[in-house]
């Protein structure tokens, strides 16, 4: 069952003016829901836009997005429709009932965005509070959850994200990058989205920081079984912690599929100028020199176990 | 927006584009006292065919020009309908009997005015705005003030302070942006409530957005010093300014307009302003 669907959509930023820019072209495409799909691309294909057209902070400028096989940017006709038979709503008049049509409209896309939880590019900067724990409960709040349910799910959010409880009492400003970012990650992990799309979360940050996030990642979606998407750079990161893959080029969906499905096209990978992880480009060459190991390995942790199988079937060869 | 130039400058390549940004600072000062030259309608019609004319050879859509007029639409009606309602003159149109009088001399001068107002914007906004980015306009000041240098009036500062700060407005319009929609996918709600409501929901967008700025600002001023930045004493430009002979056959053909206006007023014909 798919989780969210993208049906031709297509994306145009400033449309009628000397900068147009087509971001997205005709992009159809499916996301499984309870997996982690990762997201990958060049700089400007197009992954960013994406993302933001999930949670409806922008609509497409064509095409539809599907949450759960609903359309979430129903037009307000579709919508008044809607409505209009609903037995709340009937006996309105036609004014009143536009009326009740736009604050809907205005609900449905805040909740949303806690269906949605989005943490952008570089989230650092969208931190504001004076606690990291009051910052953390900025979602929550929104919701309009009570004080009980919020401290529930500040703590829980830090747990995930590896804050420390000393932390939470500090100022967000004093912290280091990782550490606002996981911030940032916590104050939307803390609205317990059905789907968390996280957008480069490991940009910038050093190797220790990277796999602290994508651990964090990982172990939420276990515990919780969310559809988590990941736009990342980093095809080790990818191969390590994704179900799913996506390929973005300029704009266009270039391949959908399990992680090893992609991979395994990697000659169409290295034509849009990506890079298949550094372990399988060593595998691919042992595999020259005439070790006899499979070629569809990703990580590095698979390449140990099969160097060593190898490595002693020869031994045995020769014993 | 990205790669969207701050204000209205229009990227094209045309005459006046190239002209030197301060040769075009002080066509646009003179084009200006030319509007305020014209008094009668031989003199309005030239000014209006030279408007038509700098529009066809800055190659700016008419459509973006006509546009520019629109912030100081209400001043334009409010002066003509003034203008109409209040001028006594001799040809009266209205009936004797009505207690409204309105003159044709009163016309005339709505008439008059409006193009006074309207060509007058988009004299300097073709000079200006539209054909001079805004990074060129503060260098092309910087040149022409600098001769208040002698009075101690720190012209290079105002100058680098003026590039500053338009180098960093669309930096920053894309970052309240980005800020605003990260709040927003946090449930932010910034159109409704009561208005101390929706004061208050600026703060989660205000904080980060300074923070960022003052960060920016200390990172800068870090980088000029790293560069052994210490003022205008002294510095010379990456982009040093040529006045080239087109620049000056341009200025001339501005003053040629002018005095040309003076002898219409003299020789012209049709209504003339009191
Ligand atoms: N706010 C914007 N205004 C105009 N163009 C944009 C904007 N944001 C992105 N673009 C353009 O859209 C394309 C896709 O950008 P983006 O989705 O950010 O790519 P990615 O995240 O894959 O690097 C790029 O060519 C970029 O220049
Ligand atoms: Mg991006």
């Amino acid at each position: 069952m798919n989780k969210i669907e993208l049906e031709h959509v297509s994306y145009v930023y400033g449309p009628g003016t000397p900068f147009e820019k087509k971001a997205l072209d005709d992009v159809t495409l499916g996301i499984r829901a309870g997996c982690i799909t990762g997201v990958i691309g060049h700089t400007g294909s197009g992954k960013s836009t994406m993302m933001q057209l999930l949670n409806g902070l922008s609509a497409p400028t064509d095409g539809r997005v599907l949450l759960d096989g609903y359309d979430i940017n129903g037009t307000p006709e579709q919508l008044f429709d809607q409505l209009r038979d609903l037995p709340e709503f009937r006996g309105l008049s036609r004014r009143a009932l536009k009326k009740a049509v736009k604050a809907e409209i205005i609900k449905r896309r805040r909740a949303l965005c806690f269906r949605v939880g989005l943490v952008m590019q570089y989230p650092e900067y969208q931190l504001f509070e004076e606690s990291v724990s009051r910052d953390i409960a900025f979602g929550p709040q929104n919701m309009g959850l009570d004080e009980e349910e919020i401290k529930a799910r500040v703590l829980e959010a830090a747990k995930f994200t590896g804050i420390s409880p000393e932390l939470l009492e500090k100022s967000p400003f004093d912290l280091s990058g990782g550490q606002k970012r996981r911030v940032a990650l916590a104050g939307v992990i803390a609205m317990r989205p059905e789907v968390l799309v996280l957008d480069e979360p490991a940009a910038g940050l050093d190797p220790q920081g990277r796999d602290f996030i994508f651990e964090g990642i990982s172990r939420y979606q276990k515990e919780t079984g969310t559809t988590v998407l990941i736009v990342s750079h980093s095809m080790e990161d990818m191969a390590r912690y994704c179900d799913d893959m996506i390929v973005m080029a300029n704009g266009r969906l270039l391949m959908q599929g399990g992680c090893k499905e992609v991979f395994a096209r990697i000659s169409e990978l290295s034509k849009v100028g990506l890079d298949i992880p550094q372990i399988t480009q060593l595998i691919a060459l042992l595999r020259e020199r005439g070790l006899e190991i499979p070629a569809d390995i990703y990580t590095v942790e698979d390449a140990v176990a099969a160097v060593r199988r190898a490595l002693e079937g020869r031994k045995e060869e020769r014993a | 927006m990205k790669g969207v130039a701050f204000g209205q400058y229009y990227a094209a390549e045309s005459p006046i584009h190239r002209l030197d940004p301060r040769a075009k600072v002080i066509m646009a000062i003179l084009y200006i006292v030319c509007t305020f030259l014209c008094k009668n309608l031989a003199g309005f019609i030239a000014l209006v065919a030279s408007a038509l004319l700098l529009t066809l050879f800055s190659k700016i859509p008419l459509r973006l020009i006509l546009r520019s007029l629109r912030p100081i639409l209400v001043i334009i009606i409010f002066t003509s309908i003034i203008n109409v309602f209040m001028t006594r003159g001799e040809v009266l149109l209205t009936p004797e009997s009505w207690k409204i009088k309105i003159y044709a001399e009163g016309l005339w001068n709505a008439l008059f005015m409006i193009l006074r107002i309207s060509i007058l914007i988009i004299g300097t906004g073709i000079f200006l705005t539209y054909t001079t980015t805004p990074i060129a306009l503060t260098d092309a000041l910087e040149y022409l003030l600098s001769p208040l240098k002698v009075f101690k009036a720190p012209v290079h500062d105002f100058a680098m302070m003026m590039t500053i700060a338009l180098r960093f407005i669309p930096t920053l319009t894309e970052e309240t942006e980005k800020i605003m929609n990260a709040q927003k996918a946090r449930g932010a709600d910034f159109t409704t409530g009561s208005l101390i409501k929706r004061a208050k929901a600026l703060i989660p967008i205000l904080i980060p957005l300074f923070v960022s700025a003052f960060n920016r600002a200390f990172d800068l001023a870090s980088a000029m010093e790293c560069r052994c930045y210490h003022g205008g004493k002294g510095r010379t430009r990456l982009n040093v300014l040529h006045y080239r002979a087109v620049d000056f056959v341009a200025m001339m053909l501005v003053v040629a307009f002018g005095v040309g206006l003076f002898f219409l007023n003299r020789y012209g014909f049709g209504y003339t302003l009191s």
